[in-house]
């Protein structure tokens, strides 16, 4: 009995020593730009014919800290602060916030990325790799405290007016609604 | 003449430890400007001195084996606490005197490394990149200033002051035939000084540890005489080489449709990204990916396809570029002397 005990505790501890690499994890070859694949998200399960059920995805990055702030990085890069500024929003809506125009799914803040959307947001496929817009996706993620606290970024390159993205409050995300009113 | 022998002798010793590259001498032990000479003297006196001390030290130690040995001798008996006493406090003070006097030499050689002032000396700033690194070269003159990356040429037998700092995380800048380290910290201004005295090729190393490719973080200074230092200055300052034929012309769309321009500058086009290396003037520096693979058309297809391969974790991502559209471009960026 205390043995299978012993063989289980073993065991649960090996797992959490693997679980516990992929915060860390460093993923070095990753996709090239041109290899983009049509996005297959859709913004509203209402469509002709069935309705379709409502399938949450999984960002490749959200349980990675370093790919997180890697698109931290990038965000600041690739000048997404221009209009969003540190997710307060400025010429370009909030991402701190709970509402999201055009979804909270990471399938469909990929999409937002990649395709652009109207008033201002510019398609960012073929000029980043998939794998670029994979870690704006986390970052994006973190922002309104949608990752775990270990892996949402910790500080800053420069100085900041707010609270870091690990203390940002976990904001429930309404439905999604790209209607006019932007 | 047995000093020379001994030092040459060390030297190659070291070479062998390090596994220094063909072609480049890169060694603190062969000063080629005044800063790396005191550095240099420091080190020889110190090596010196605990020489002498490990070989006095040594001789006692076998003079007590020996001795011990010797059948035919009486035993030393130990003759109470004083002479004990003695021995003790003597060789702590030769030992406190010798850390004094390294002490005084030590901080007169980083007293003297800290300066060498001169008010119309050469100003480079250098950014310390993951991985590599960012050199502008300030003018008063705003149109005369040059950016460029990991390739720092400078004028021989002038004093140039290196103002350095980072956007990441610490890097150390170090050319150890010229200069001490000097660490690059972001948010923060750091000044060095070096001056070469010979013509040559330095080749330097990021000294602090700055991540996964700090090992392929290499920095070259050029030293070369005045009038060719003005020429390749002058030669900086032109914007980028026009396509002049129906290849390099494709190969300037291929680089401006394509993701390139987002992060790299060449100037006279719309390409102004600013997060990798300038690329004006690409074809006239000798290393790519910061001084890690020499400069040839199929090094630089071949870091342009897969950098990832090359240094895993780098910020430039892998292109997936038509062949013909990437001989375009390879012929392109190698145009832009």
């Amino acid at each position: 009995m205390s043995k299978i005990r012993f063989v289980e505790a073993i065991t649960a501890l090996a797992a959490l020593a693997l679980s516990s690499c992929e915060r860390e994890d460093r993923r070095f070859r990753e996709e090239p730009p041109a290899a983009n694949a049509a996005s297959t998200a859709t913004l509203s399960p209402l469509q002709p014919g069935p309705t379709v059920r409502e399938v949450k995805t999984h960002s490749p990055y959200q349980e990675n800290a370093y790919m997180v702030n890697e698109g931290k990085a990038l965000f600041n890069q690739m000048n997404c602060v221009g209009c969003h500024a540190n997710g307060g929003g400025g010429m370009g809506p909030a991402l701190m916030d709970d509402e999201w125009i055009y979804g909270n799914d990471p399938q469909q803040i990929f999409s937002s990325i990649a395709q652009g959307r109207p008033n201002g947001m510019p398609a960012w496929s073929g000029v980043l790799s998939n794998d670029q817009i994979w870690r704006l996706v986390g970052y994006v993620q973190s922002m309104s405290g949608q990752l775990r606290k270990d892996v949402a970024p910790t500080r800053n390159d420069d100085m900041f007016s707010g609270p870091s993205e690990q203390r940002a409050t976990e904001m429930k995300p309404k439905k999604a609604n790209p209607g006019p009113s932007h | 003449m047995l000093h020379r022998s001994l030092q040459r002798a060390l030297v190659v010793a070291t070479c062998f430890l390090t596994a220094c590259v063909a072609g480049f001498n890169e060694s603190a032990l062969r000063p080629e400007g005044p800063q790396a000479g005191r550095i240099g003297s420091l080190w020889w006196f110190m090596f010196a001195v605990a020489a002498a001390v490990w070989l006095i030290v040594n001789a006692f130690l076998v003079w007590a084996v020996r001795r011990g040995r010797r059948r035919d001798l009486p035993l030393i008996e130990p003759t109470g606490d004083a002479p004990m006493k003695r021995s003790v406090v003597i060789g702590t003070g030769i030992t406190v005197l010798i850390l004094t006097v390294f002490l005084v030499s030590d901080i007169a050689t980083g007293h003297a490394l800290g300066s060498m002032p001169r008010k119309d000396a050469l100003r480079i700033e250098v950014k310390g990149h993951q991985w590599w690194w960012e050199v502008n070269y300030v003018d008063p003159t705003p149109g005369r200033m040059v950016t460029t990356a990991n390739e720092i040429h400078i004028p021989v037998g002038e004093p140039v002051q290196i103002i350095g700092t980072s956007p990441d995380v610490i890097h150390s800048f170090w050319i150890p035939n010229l200069q001490g380290k000097k660490d690059l910290i972001p948010g923060h201004t750091t000044s060095t000084w070096l001056r070469a005295d010979t013509a040559g090729v330095y080749r330097g190393q990021c000294a602090e540890f700055c991540g996964a490719q700090h090992a392929k973080m290499i920095a070259l200074v050029i030293a070369e005489p005045r009038d060719k230092f003005e020429a390749w200055y002058n030669s900086q300052l032109d914007s980028a080489k026009a396509p002049s034929d129906s290849v390099t012309t494709r190969g300037q769309q291929v680089f401006l449709k394509s993701a390139c321009a987002v992060c790299h500058t060449i100037s006279g086009t719309r390409a102004g990204g600013r997060i990798g290396p300038v690329l004006s003037h690409i074809g006239s520096r000798t290393t790519l990916a910061s001084g890690w693979l020499r400069n040839t058309p199929g090094n630089l297809g071949g870091w342009i396809v897969d950098p990832q391969g090359i240094k895993p974790g780098t910020k430039m991502p892998p292109n997936n570029i038509d062949p013909a559209d990437l001989q375009a471009l390879i012929t392109y960026l190698e145009s832009l002397k």
